[in-house]
């Protein structure tokens, strides 16, 4: 029961989420505001909700799972993927790679930097 | 009469959302199996091999991805309150995100900044087509977000679905020789990374190597697909690749 009643709230959120950007006219996808939404109840609650735990636990720790129907529209665009084949795949390894070095990069040197403006506090 | 036994049968499967549906569920516990018996190689992450053999599957047996979508949109839309799901994993390491607010940030600014245009520069450069490219922007954002941003700047949201998963797994196989490469051994350094560039596919590697690395990378996928829904179309407006 615990497993319907937390995937009962996580879709009363995406719900609550979708009618609101499209009430407030948001840019923001509407599960993503309903993650918003979630966050704020548990800052305010305090805690997690015991009710949702099973089912986002379920739901996260099969997350691959869940892109493979989406994986397998490739199917729909192979004649696209047989012209633009080179601008495509390089795109994905580069800026892949890029995207990541660079995250990870800056990431490191803003820790460096207010570590060391703040001695002591580390 | 076995013959066309066979056939009424499959007439019924194929027509039937229960194929779809069951065929996904089986072809990828099968991959995850193997993935385990192999020692997590990422080479065989689970989504590679699934996806390999269930478009192998459609091609063989004629199957369009409509009647395939069919039954494997009931594991889609779980994508939705997965999406949600992540505000859990998010308040639980809020705390120790709290302490390190300032570095995410930054991180993930420039992550988005250059996740958006590398990908649409390097297309553009190579003669991918605007649709490819407006395709191409939102790669790194978890499906469900990725998908409702490219309809929103005009690219095609079915091949964003793709490529998103393709970076994913691009994402999930290079990144730990990448951080090695690189001298980086922090967790949360690697998980942030991961997760801003490789999502929720990233996010399942990064669990494997530890809780932390796999919070973080949960955290970044989750604020990186905000901070992209809010300001990649702005972004784009601004390089003038959209009107």
């Amino acid at each position: 029961m615990q497993l319907i009643n937390g995937m009962t709230l996580l879709l009363i959120y995406q719900l609550a989420g979708e009618v609101s950007v499209r009430l407030l006219g948001l840019p923001v996808p509407g599960p993503v505001m309903g993650m918003v939404m979630l966050f704020l109840t548990l800052m305010i609650r305090g805690r997690v909700v015991k009710a949702v735990e099973p089912a986002s636990s379920a739901l996260l720790s099969h997350l691959s799972l869940l892109f493979v129907p989406a994986g397998v529209g490739l199917i729909v665009h192979f004649s696209r993927l047989g012209n633009e084949w080179l601008p495509i795949g390089v795109t994905l390894l580069l800026s892949t790679i890029i995207t990541m070095a660079v995250t990870a990069l800056v990431m490191q040197w803003v820790t460096q930097l207010t570590a060391r403006r703040e001695p002591g506090h580390d | 009469m076995i013959e066309p036994d066979l056939t009424r049968i499959w007439v019924y499967l194929s027509a039937s959302p229960l194929l779809g549906l069951t065929i996904t569920l089986v072809a990828y516990s099968l991959a995850h199996r193997l993935y385990l018996r192999a020692g997590s190689n990422p080479l065989l992450n689970p989504v590679v091999t699934s996806v390999t053999a269930l478009i192998l599957f459609l091609l063989v047996t004629d199957t369009s991805y409509d009647d395939y979508f069919d039954g494997a949109q009931f594991v889609h839309f779980l994508l939705g309150p997965a999406t949600v799901a992540l505000a859990i994993p998010l308040y639980q390491q809020f705390d120790k995100l709290k302490q390190v607010w300032l570095p995410v940030t930054a991180a993930l600014v420039t992550g988005v900044v250059i996740g958006a245009f590398s990908s649409v520069a390097i297309a553009r450069l190579l003669g991918a087509s605007l649709e490819t490219q407006l395709s191409l922007a939102p790669k790194s954002v978890t499906a469900p977000v990725g998908m409702a941003i490219s309809e929103q700047i005009g690219g095609l949201p079915s091949l964003t679905a793709a490529l998103v998963v393709v970076t994913g797994i691009i994402g999930a196989v290079i990144g730990s020789k990448l951080f090695d490469l690189m001298g980086i051994r922090d967790d949360s350094v690697k998980g942030i990374a991961m997760g801003m560039t490789s999502h929720g596919i990233g996010t399942a590697r990064a669990f494997q190597v530890s809780a932390q690395m796999g919070a973080f990378s949960g955290l970044a996928m989750a604020l990186s697909a905000f901070l992209y829904s809010v300001f990649l179309p702005w972004l784009l407006s601004i390089a003038g690749v959209l009107a």
